[in-house]
């Protein structure tokens, strides 16, 4: 057995990964399995779940309901669907204004002095690295009524002799939109860097000599190439703004329900574990068609591993 | 052409950036000093250093600690100590594990053939394109209805009863850590030609000298920034830890979420500011580690 394991490299290769590969089967791919299985299953009144195979759960989930008002034996409630679509459109918003804050810093670290460039770089991991709750929270102490932000309107108003109502800016939409783009910011800073920081500076010369002005040079080289890039960081981005469920809990109180509270919730409170895991592998189907999609118009960026 | 000319809109869109990134981390630093448990308004520093102090317009019991009040205060708070102490157990016993079993992987990966291999490194991509939600919920119900069927089946009963706790977040946290692990050495291991290798082989290595004198000095420096980045992810993790922790797990991102939900002193705030802290430093020490590197690279 010995003499075989010493001979055989495939041998060795398969009991060098099997710690990981057996690790991860168990941990991540056995729970998938799980959760299907448990989404088609039905609760019992105590919280238990009896294995079935019924849709019910998926049925619920987009609108069918048998408690309707106007005495119907059945009809549509929006209630899921919207807070999917919600979900959906904050992931959507949320990417689009983190890379539009993202580009502009990433090129300006990309183009600082060698030297400085690891500063700056060092400044966007800071935040970064500071823990996710403690984010959100920041934010809270920042948006309350009595918060920082509106003691500054408020101390400029009054310098200005304006009178100034504090405004209501936690437990919003708003607010958890601003949220939601300061926690995932620095995922799309580092790999558009790491694409912009690629680009040999011999080609900025090559289009200069042509003739390009600036707008032409940004539109025809520097953005093309720097797409790999854009495309991890919305992977790295839009996923987790999917399933992310702190932030809205925090700041956006009771009012913003988002797929990732109503998957916490019926775990937790509702106890209804059927419904969340049906609910939850919704929620993967709808971001795997979306990076599907996405990834097969622009190409699966290699920065993801940089990142 | 100057390479490194920016334009002025590249410039003040890039400090707005930077404040926006600040602000919040600012705030948080300087109400972690405020005269007021309410912690809503910054009353100004505490300036006494004495056991009784006036807060919020009444005299409270403080400790001596001047403009550290809250610093204080946190050292003397038996529930955050539990809490930090089991956040840096489950990071030290998972990355360990993590490192090794992930370094494993990585070789194999990168340097054999066999069955297995596309299957393998399919799974470390699960992390990365499911959202974490998924993998928790996953994860708490594979625990949770295991364990119901063993503890049935053993007729376990009492403390003996399987239950969520720190094996069942330290587990946990080993699967979303090792992926990380096993890429960041991957890509170290991708850089180094195998002919390496195959001269201490030439030269009558065997695979275990060859491996401790020649492969493992390599990718020295990718096994530990991948331990590194493993140890902040396991120490920053907030949603896995959130469905598998029980009674007397709790980890601090969990302790400061379920304060978040109730009452807020400036403990929070100087909590954060500790933590920020550490976190500095311990980036200044990646830094300095990947410089060195890439100097004796050079």
């Amino acid at each position: 057995m010995l003499q075989r394991l010493r001979e055989s490299k495939s041998m060795q290769g398969t009991l060098l990964a099997l710690p990981t590969t057996a690790w991860l089967f168990v941990l991540l791919i056995i729970p998938l399995i799980l959760t299907l299985v448990v989404s088609f299953g039905q609760r019992t009144p105590d919280g238990n779940v009896v294995y079935t195979f019924s849709l019910d759960n998926y049925i619920r989930l987009f609108g069918y309901s048998t408690d309707c008002s106007d005495g119907q034996a059945s009809c549509f409630d929006p209630l899921y669907v919207n807070i999917l679509w919600r979900s959906l459109s904050l992931a959507f918003n949320t990417t689009a204004i983190v890379i539009m804050m993202a580009y502009p810093l990433s090129y300006f670290i990309a183009r600082a002095q060698p030297k400085q460039r690891n500063v700056f770089l060092f400044m966007v991991l800071i935040p970064l690295w500071t823990n996710f709750v403690i984010r959100v929270y920041a934010w809270m102490m920042l948006l309350r009524k009595e918060g920082a932000i509106n003691a500054i309107i408020g101390w400029a108003a009054h310098l200005l002799g304006l009178h100034f109502t504090p405004l209501e800016m936690l437990y919003t939409p708003g607010a958890v939109l601003v949220g939601m783009v300061y926690e995932f910011l620095p995922f799309m800073i580092l790999p558009i860097y790491t694409s912009l920081e690629k680009i040999d500076n011999s080609l900025y010369e090559a289009a200069a000599d042509l003739g390009a002005n600036a707008l032409r040079t940004f539109l025809r080289v520097t953005l093309p190439l720097s797409m790999p890039g854009v495309v991890a960081g919305t992977i790295l981005v839009f996923i987790p703004v999917m399933g992310t469920f702190i932030v809205s809990d925090i700041l956006g109180g009771r009012q913003v329900i988002l797929v990732g509270n109503l998957i916490q919730r019926q775990f937790l409170d509702a106890r209804d574990p059927t419904f969340g895991s049906a609910a939850s592998l919704i929620l993967m189907v709808m971001t795997l068609i979306v990076t599907y999609f996405y990834t097969r118009k622009f190409g699966f960026g290699e920065e993801i591993v940089v990142a | 052409m100057n390479p490194h000319r920016r334009s002025p809109f590249v410039i003040a869109a890039a400090t707005m950036v930077y404040i926006f990134l600040y602000a919040p981390i600012v705030v948080l630093i300087l109400y972690s000093f405020n005269a007021s448990r309410a912690n809503v308004k910054f009353e100004g520093f505490i300036t006494q250093f004495s056991d009784r102090i006036e807060m919020d317009g009444s005299m409270v019991e403080a400790s001596p600690c001047g403009p550290f009040h809250w610093y204080c205060d946190l050292a003397k708070n038996d529930d955050v100590m539990e809490a930090a102490q089991n956040t840096l157990i489950i990071a030290f016993t998972a990355t360990i594990i993590a490192t090794t079993i992930g370094t494993m992987a990585a070789i194999a990966l990168q340097r054999y053939d066999f069955k297995i291999k596309p299957f393998s490194q399919l799974t470390l991509y699960i992390p990365i394109v499911i959202p974490e939600i998924v993998m928790g919920i996953g994860i708490l119900t594979l625990f949770s209805q295991t364990f119901g069927w063993l503890n049935n089946v053993l007729h376990l009963a009492g403390d003996a009863r399987l239950a969520l706790g720190i094996g069942t977040v330290t587990v946990s946290h080993i699967a979303f850590m090792v992926p990380f692990v096993t890429l960041v050495v991957q890509a170290r291991l991708q850089g180094f030609d195998k002919s390496f290798e195959e001269a201490a082989m030439d030269l009558g290595a065997n695979e275990w000298v060859t491996f401790r004198r020649v492969t493992f000095p390599m990718i020295l420096p990718g096994v530990l920034s991948g331990a590194l980045l493993a140890f902040t992810l396991s120490l920053d993790d907030f949603v896995i830890t959130f469905f598998t922790n029980g009674p007397g797990s709790t980890t601090l991102p969990i302790y400061v979420y379920g304060l978040l939900r109730r009452i807020i002193t400036p403990q929070v705030n100087a909590l954060s500011t500790v933590w920020i802290l550490v976190v500095f430093i311990a980036v200044v020490l990646l830094q300095w580690l990947q410089n060195r590197e890439e100097k004796i690279k050079h």
